[in-house]
């Protein structure tokens, strides 16, 4: 069982590693840092001077090396626009993203998961074929159309809320209304595969058959069951919400990880960007973890698997 | 009076009729057979009367239980019916069972339900059921989950869960199928033991003739959601009237006296939804006339207290057929 925890987490950190790699190479590779910050008419000698500044003129190879070993000391290196250190700029704006994607993924759990399960215990009715369709609705449209709509219709026609800023509650909503969206239409589609099918197994059969409740068999038999499927999938939209909020947070102008990602990458601000993808894929990595976690807490059988390993 | 009556139970599937008005009683302590080959109706018959076909079967007709209509009542009354008058045990054992929950914690649901046990009391009796019906080391194999027993062991745990109800009448949905032979053996012993100790009745569902033999008292064949002959165990095996019934003993491979080539039953079980016009049975029949394919026979009560449902039967001092005469003309 530890064996199997240590290995896990040594892929975990595997993984990051690949990712701030690839981060790394990626970005020095796809443009020169001086001549965007310094805009293309600066002297040349003060773009040399910048370069020197901050190591670009160094082989590749000794730049990473000396990253690493940065990284090992928790120093995750300065910003080249306003020198202040990058792990600062990052996590003055982690409560921001917090306050839209936390409330998100609550709505996307507390509404797509019930609508999936009634769906499924009543098959083919009315309310069904609604959970089918709106679901279909949610998951295929873009979130960049979703949000510029209800801007449209909630901010401009009706004005009721506000279209962009931070000011107040009533500024979340609508970005935490479109993030929303799409998880609830997955989640309600993959929570109703799932109840049909543990409902059609023998063993709801037997659980009936023991002369328990419709309610008992729903709650005690089935939906334990269905909880490992929709467990793999909440995994996934946990490390999809961050992608999601890169987009909200652009069209809201929501002051968060998100947009300081793309003015970071745009700017080639080097250590704001690893910062942030540093951030981003521990998160992703953590609720992976996570997911296996409760794998072997929702199911024996993984739990065996996972001794056995 | 008898324990659980049937009458006219009719089941379609998306409007295709799979059973074509069953009628049976199962007296109290009585072991009852049903055998009859795959698709037959067999387990649909009781799977229907206890409510627990899929939401697009259309059932019609009546079942009591010591008097109370089970049909196109409230779900509230079958629920109570369910486990504690009524219990059932299904074909695969493995996967009947809830593979998240330990077998103790499912045992404890019937107790909990049909006999008010708390959960102390409940894990007490847990053991001794799982003692009782062989499961070994009973006391600390009672926490462990479904996927660490056995197939054979998994039934096991079924015909305890299903006791633990303390039901008047078991349905064996073909517990030993999915078993080896020698686990099948075992069951039906267990079963046997648990019928005399108990003093339960008992329906026994199976396509296993030898298994009904050992088993019960009375026997029902049926072939395509009908009941083509029924009477006692003895006169049913020394003399099967019906032309089926005679088909599924001659396709028995004999252990003892010469070899000699089984004699199968042509064809193939019609499809429900094209049913012959006449009787079921006709196309596959040596003995059918042209009556046979236009006319269907009823179930008649015969002069040696079984019943038939055939116009030209196997007469009754028959030993055997000859095998050109059972091959369809």
């Amino acid at each position: 069982m530890l064996n199997y925890f240590v290995t896990r987490l040594f892929r975990a950190v595997l993984t990051i590693l690949l990712v701030m790699t690839f981060a790394f190479v990626v970005l020095r590779l796809s443009g020169d840092p001086a001549s965007i910050l310094l805009g293309p008419d600066a002297p040349t000698d003060s773009i040399a001077a910048f370069r020197a500044r901050w190591g670009l003129d160094d082989p590749l190879w000794k730049q990473y090396l000396a990253y690493l070993k940065s990284i090992a000391q928790l120093d995750f290196g300065v910003s080249m626009r306003d020198r202040s250190p990058a792990i600062d700029l990052v996590l003055e704006r982690v409560p921001a993203t917090l306050a839209l994607t936390v409330p998100t993924l609550l709505i996307q759990l507390g509404v797509g998961i019930p609508a999936g399960v009634y769906a499924a215990l009543h098959r083919e009715s009315v309310a069904d074929r609604g959970v089918i369709m709106l679901s279909i609705f949610g998951f295929t449209i873009p979130s960049f159309v979703m949000g510029l709509v209800l801007v449209l219709v909630f901010a401009v026609t009706l004005g009721w809320l506000p279209s962009g800023g931070q000011d107040s509650w009533q500024h979340a909503i609508l970005p935490i209304a479109t993030m929303s969206v799409g998880g609830i239409g997955i989640l309600a589609r993959f929570s109703r595969s799932a109840m049909i099918e543990v409902m059609g197994q023998p063993y709801i059969r037997t659980a009936m058959a023991k002369g328990l409740s419709w309610r008992d068999v729903v709650w005690k038999h089935a939906l334990p069951n269905a909880s490992v499927p929709i467990v793999t999938i909440v995994g996934f939209m946990v490390g999809s919400l961050i992608a999601g909020a890169v987009v909200v947070e652009s069209i809201f102008s929501w002051p968060g990880i998100g947009r300081l990602l793309i003015v970071s990458v745009s700017n080639r601000d080097l250590a704001v960007v690893q910062c942030l993808l540093l951030v981003i894929a521990s998160t992703m990595v953590i609720a992976n973890l996570c997911v296996d976690f409760a794998y072997g807490l929702l199911d024996p059988r993984l739990r065996a698997n996972a001794a056995a390993h | 009076m008898s324990y659980v009556s049937i009458r006219d139970l009719k089941v379609s599937f998306d409007g295709v009729q799979v059973l074509h008005g069953i009628n049976l009683d199962v007296a109290k302590g009585e072991a009852l057979g049903l055998v009859g080959e795959s698709g037959c109706g067999k387990s649909v018959t009781w799977l229907a009367a206890l409510g627990l076909l899929p939401g697009k079967a259309t059932v019609s007709g009546s079942v009591t239980v010591e008097g109370q209509q089970l049909i196109g009542t409230a779900r509230t009354a079958v629920e109570g019916v369910r486990g504690g008058k009524v219990a059932m045990i299904f074909q695969d054992p493995s996967s009947s069972l809830n593979p998240v929950r330990t077998v103790g914690r499912q045992i404890c649901e019937s107790l909990r339900l049909h006999r008010g046990m708390d959960q102390r009391a409940g894990r007490i009796e847990a053991v001794r059921l799982l003692d009782m019906v062989g499961i070994p080391d009973a006391r600390k194999r009672v926490d462990l989950y479904p996927h660490e027993f056995s197939g054979g062991q998994c039934q096991r745990v079924m015909i305890a869960m299903a006791l633990a109800g303390a039901p008047d009448l078991l349905i064996a949905d073909e517990p030993t199928t999915a078993l080896d032979a020698t686990i099948q053996a075992q069951i039906l012993d267990l079963l046997a033991m648990l019928r005399r100790e108990t003093g339960m009745a008992m329906v026994f569902i199976s396509h296993d003739l030898g298994a009904v033999g050992a088993i019960c008292d009375r026997v029902h064949v049926m072939y395509a959601g009908r009941i083509v002959e029924s009477g006692a165990i003895g006169p049913m095996f020394d003399a099967p009237r019906h032309p089926y019934t005679r088909g599924l003993f001659d396709a028995i491979p004999r252990l003892d006296g010469a070899r000699n080539r089984l004699i199968p039953i042509h064809g193939t079980v019609p499809d429900p939804s094209h049913m012959p016009p006449g009787c079921a049975f006709a196309p596959r029949c040596a003995k059918a006339q042209a009556f046979c394919h236009s006319d269907a026979p009823a179930l008649m009560p015969q002069p040696d207290d079984r019943q038939l449902a055939c116009f030209y039967p196997v007469s009754s001092n028959a030993t055997g057929v000859a095998a050109d005469e059972r091959l369809p003309a």
